[in-house]
């Protein structure tokens, strides 16, 4: 990670107001190059709300925010080096598509419109989705898979243009703990391999602060943004929580900060 | 039929139905994947409104329902996507207020009701030269524009939110949709009527989507199912003598339901595999 580079994102005493209610306010964030940081917070904090800010789905109310150092409305052609994960998706396990065809999708904004996939973008999508470890899956129908091996296909999707930043959203969600592990583990390994900045948001904070290289607590507002460890024992945690951990003994936390 | 063939009306017709069946194949693909059923049946009976205004202002009827039919195309994309009412609740105000419409304003032309009933139920025999000509026109454009934007098309009906922050000008491209819809719902209304339109639209990508696996299959066994249905419900209709447009309904109907059972033991046969 490079401390002194710009940060891929950066953002400044920033509120979303949606329907004129606050929903995020003096949100301060800056994430550096090559790091992994996670977004925690309880139900209703916002995570989801500052991703899709990220993605430049929602309009800023107040302060600055930017990827890449330029708006997320206003990136062009950089918006393209964002891959993105959405919590599981709610879609019909019988649409008539490919494992392939659904990485493929994904380089939907990159090849441009009205060009269609050539041999090399086939190959790069076939490159892909043995990389998340679907070898052998390229022509099963995205609904036949489990849930993590369909994670794993939306990882692919998500890194199928010039994906600089992965933005995860809950991806664990709905996922068994072995499979939970595995989507981390894999994420760690691209990450390296591919030098990707990854922001991911969960709920499950224990899970999270074992992968990630910083926290950032949110609910509403930033309450705290620092290593794991320190982000789990602080007093804004609670605070933003509203609740004590007890369940935070010292295994799990040790478990949790094991890297 | 074959004598038949030499009638300059049954050439036409079977010309007319091959076109409306390979549109309505290519965009019920879409329909049946984004769930736009509704909005379909939204599009093509407000096409009453324009055809009374069109009779009224001395406008080509079809022509005025292509134009009013993609403005509330439109208006209900708008109305949705603006997240100010639920799709369903836009598309059955602005439905049922079309059709008011077309109905308050043929009531004012005494002398419309006879061809009315060729634009509720269709009349593919009496297609002309110049509607022809309008159907070639209209498939041209709209096969060339889902052709040329099929894979954007495909990602906004599996995943929108995610082909949206992948840069996609999501709301646009389904404009686009909807207004290829209203296009291919007015190009069939000669064939089949705005009543039964929906039919076309539905049916054919129905039993694609029940005997296939992959998307290039459910396309081609959609667009064949429907040419085929037009072809075959014009020959019994012209052979048993009985209302072309229904009859077109009739065997796609048949059909789905021959999918439909050929398609279970097809699924246990290939989860077995």
């Amino acid at each position: 990670m490079n401390q002194s580079a710009q940060p891929i994102i950066l953002a400044r005493d920033l509120g979303i107001d949606i329907d004129g209610r606050p929903v995020l306010w003096n949100i301060d964030l800056s994430v550096q190059p090559g790091s992994f940081v996670g977004i925690i917070g309880p139900n209703g904090a916002g995570k989801t709300t500052l991703l899709r800010v990220l993605l430049g789905l929602i309009p800023v109310t107040h302060g600055t925010v930017s990827v890449f150092g330029r708006p997320p409305s206003d990136l062009g052609g950089r918006a393209r080096e964002i891959g993105y994960v959405p919590q599981r998706p709610n879609f019909d396990p019988r649409f008539p598509v490919s494992v392939r065809d659904v990485v493929m999708m994904g380089c939907s904004a990159s090849l441009g419109l009205l060009r269609s996939p050539r041999r090399a973008d086939w190959e790069h999508v076939d490159t892909l989705i043995e990389r998340v470890g679907l070898a052998g899956k390229h022509a099963s129908r995205i609904g036949e898979l489990s849930g993590g091996e369909q994670q794993r296909a939306f990882l692919a999707r998500a890194l199928c243009g010039r994906t600089r930043l992965l933005l995860l959203d809950e991806a664990t969600t709905g996922l068994d703990l072995p499979a939970q592990h595995e989507l981390y583990a894999l994420l760690h390994r691209l990450r390296h391999e591919m030098n990707l900045t990854v922001l991911a948001v969960s709920h499950d904070l224990l899970e999270l602060s074992g992968h990630a290289d910083e926290l950032a607590c949110i609910n509403g507002t930033t309450h705290i943004h620092g290593k794991p460890h320190t982000v789990l024992h602080s007093h804004e945690l609670r605070e933003a929580y509203r609740c004590e951990f007890d369940f935070l003994s010292k295994e799990a936390t040790a478990e949790g900060t094991r890297r | 039929m074959i004598d038949a063939l030499s009638y300059g009306f049954m050439q036409r017709a079977l010309l007319a139905g091959v076109l409306v069946g390979l549109l309505c194949g290519v965009l019920g693909f879409f329909v049946v994947l984004k769930r736009l059923s509704f909005i379909g049946v939204g599009i093509s009976h407000s096409a009453l409104g324009g055809i009374a205004l069109g009779v009224l202002l001395g406008i080509e009827p079809l022509f005025a329902a292509a134009v009013f039919s993609t403005a509330i195309a439109w208006a209900i994309g708008w109305l949705t996507r603006s997240g100010r009412l639920h799709e369903d609740t836009a598309i059955g105000i602005l439905f049922s207020a079309s059709m008011a419409l077309g109905v308050a304003l043929i009531s004012l032309s005494k002398s419309y009701q006879v061809d009315l009933f060729g634009y509720l139920f269709g009349n593919i025999l009496a297609v002309s030269p110049a509607d022809l000509w309008l159907l070639s026109g209209i498939a041209f454009v709209v096969l060339a524009l889902v052709g040329l934007l099929f894979k954007e098309l495909l990602f906004i009906a599996f995943d929108e939110e995610v082909a949206r922050a992948s840069g996609l000008a999501v709301t646009r491209l389904y404009l686009l949709l909807l207004t290829c819809l209203a296009l291919a719902v007015i190009a069939a209304i000669r064939v089949v009527g705005l009543v039964l339109v929906e039919a076309l639209l539905v049916i054919p990508a129905a039993i694609g989507y029940q005997l296939t696996r992959g998307y290039r299959s459910m396309l081609l066994v959609s667009v064949a199912s429907a040419v085929l249905a037009a072809l075959a419900g014009l020959w019994i209709s012209y052979a048993f003598d009985i209302a072309a447009g229904a009859t077109i309904v009739l065997v796609l109907a048949a059909g789905f339901f021959v999918a439909l059972a050929i398609a279970r033991p097809l699924h246990r046969e290939r989860a077995r595999t």
